[in-house]
């Protein structure tokens, strides 16, 4: 469905992707681990179209995607929760998930999506009339993921969800997105460092090591490899 | 008292025009960040648009109302393509260089329109024939009476009604909704899909039709305009959008009308020749207690 080739995408003259090649199946929950600075971040970017990949294909259910505008990449069905959620802190919780539905045929089938998103995480209902800014780390994290789902994505790109949240709104926020992924049909491409977690949920996961793939299999696989769990899953294994 | 009175409804008057103007500044630097130097010259651009249609539709003795309206729209049209190309023109390439590219393109767009206009519309002084005469006058029976100009009324109640639409479409609409997400973050507002080079040039299409009714209301107001109108009238409006706080639409309002308030009182009272001064200075001592503006609030976010 979504398929990553060769792709290579710099900073002026910083190369941060060498060469990745990843594959997205339709319904499958992806992960990609790595430690900060491996190029995660910059690789969703370059899916989104913020960053632009200098060499490479990315292709979506065959078309090819690298160069387009990310409003155009929204509009094919891919849409990404960005790392450190990025809500918009004055507009409202309801204002920000209508912002989602922007492409959405300009909101149409609002009242029915929003109440999905509503039953999925029920406490941004309580809190509609706020303002985004005044929600908790946790809570911004589900009006991140509803909004990016007011889109009716078809792969939905996520950046470390668990990024400086409350361990308990960390499994509840795991348990959405394996909800979203079952429930809703919602491919899932999710990038973390809580490898652990990360991997539990995922189908299949790849390792990125310094802007290149090096290892790559089914979750349980890459739970049980050693290197993994030196150096990713230290102490993970304790609870 | 009664000459207090009518310097208030002068102020209030002027304070209008200067707050139709300084909307455009305090969008655009709440979108893109930058100070749109030549938003005063598109005002003026707007002000010459107006008299010239005046001119043709004075010919054709169609009903006043009915050329208010046609100039309104004429000027809005026109001035708004002019807001346009600008964007298109001298900021839209610049983006995503340096900071200080922009304002200085910004600036060049200034100079380029006010030389374009001097050599395609004469560098002397147009005039226009009142077409408002007459108002309301109060306190006949004591020693100062007070007019209130039908052209005044028309001013004022014009400026309402733009507020009123212009509030409407940006809290209601889900382009206003874009715009502030924009202001906000514009890589996050692309990731949702939304096109921000086009909220980006209806931003400039929305205050360059605004600063073009504010033309119209000099042109009718004044009843001479030249090339250099938009300087003055631009550093104005500018004052008055930091003064209610830039990237504040309420903000643009409230300090369009204190600038025309301080300018019309000062000259009542004191004298009318440093009426620009004490704007300006007014300016300055504001900036010393609210740093951020009246209606500004600083960037308050959890992270």
């Amino acid at each position: 469905m979504l398929k990553i080739s060769n792709v290579e995408t710099f900073y002026g003259k910083i190369q941060a992707l060498r060469g990745v090649d990843i594959d997205v199946n339709d319904g499958e929950i992806v992960s990609l681990i790595g430690s900060n600075g491996a190029g995660k971040s910059t690789l969703l970017m370059t899916i989104s179209g913020v960053n632009k990949a200098r060499n490479g294909n990315i292709t979506f259910n065959g078309e090819k995607i690298e160069n387009r505008d990310p409003h155009k990449i929204v509009d094919l069905g891919i849409c990404q929760v960005p790392e450190g959620r990025r809500i918009f802190s004055r507009l409202t919780v309801e204002e920000n998930l209508r912002l989602g539905a922007y492409t959405n045929e300009q909101g149409k089938h609002f009242e029915t999506d929003i109440k999905e998103v509503y039953d999925l995480f029920p406490v941004l209902s309580d809190r509609k009339t706020q303002r985004g800014g005044t929600l908790s780390g946790g809570e911004q994290q589900m009006l991140a993921i509803g909004r990016a789902l007011m889109s009716k994505p078809k792969v939905l790109l996520l950046d470390e969800p668990s990024l400086g949240i409350a361990p308990k709104l960390v499994n509840q926020i795991f348990a959405s997105i394996k909800n979203i992924n079952k429930e809703k049909n919602v491919t899932i491409f999710l990038v973390e460092q809580n490898a652990k977690k990360a991997l539990e949920l995922a189908d299949r996961a790849y390792v990125l090591v310094n802007g290149k793939v090096t290892i790559m299999g089914s979750g349980q696989e890459l739970l049980k490899n050693k290197d993994i769990q030196a150096a990713y899953l230290e102490g993970g294994t304790k609870n | 008292m009664e000459y207090f009175i009518q310097q208030l409804v002068n102020g209030i008057t002027l304070g209008s025009i200067y707050g139709l103007i300084a909307i455009g500044y305090t969008m655009v630097y709440g979108i893109i960040g930058m100070i749109n130097f030549a938003h005063g010259d598109i005002f003026m651009i707007g002000a010459f648009v107006a008299l010239i249609s005046f001119i043709i539709f004075g010919l054709t003795g169609v009903a006043l109302p009915i050329i208010l309206l046609l100039v309104l729209l004429i000027a809005m049209i026109f001035t708004a393509c002019y807001g346009w190309t600008v964007e298109k023109l001298a900021y839209k390439p610049l983006r995503g260089s340096f900071r200080l590219a922009p304002l200085i393109s910004a600036l060049g767009m200034s100079i380029v329109l006010q030389n374009y206009v001097q050599v395609a519309q004469g560098a002397r002084v147009k005039p226009m024939q009142p077409l408002f005469s007459g108002g309301l006058e109060f306190f006949k029976n004591s020693e100062f009476i007070v007019t209130v100009s039908y052209l005044q009324i028309f001013i004022v109640v014009l400026t309402i009604i733009l507020m009123g639409i212009f509030t409407y479409l940006i809290t209601k609409t889900d382009l206003g909704r874009a715009q502030r997400a924009c202001e906000q973050d514009r890589t996050m507002t692309a990731l949702l899909g939304i096109n921000v080079d086009r909220t980006i040039s209806i931003t400039f299409i929305i205050g360059s039709s605004l600063a073009s009714v504010a033309g119209m209301m000099f042109v009718l107001y004044y009843g001479v305009i030249d090339f250099y109108i938009g300087f003055l009238a631009g550093i104005k409006a500018f004052t008055a959008a930091v003064l209610g706080g830039i990237g504040s639409l309420p903000g643009a309002m409230l300090g369009g009308l204190l600038i025309g308030l301080i300018e019309t009182m000062w000259s009542g009272y004191v004298s009318i020749e440093y009426k620009d001064v004490a704007a300006f200075s007014v300016l300055i001592v504001v900036l010393i207690f609210f740093p951020t503006g009246f209606l500004g609030k600083p960037d308050i976010e959890k992270v």
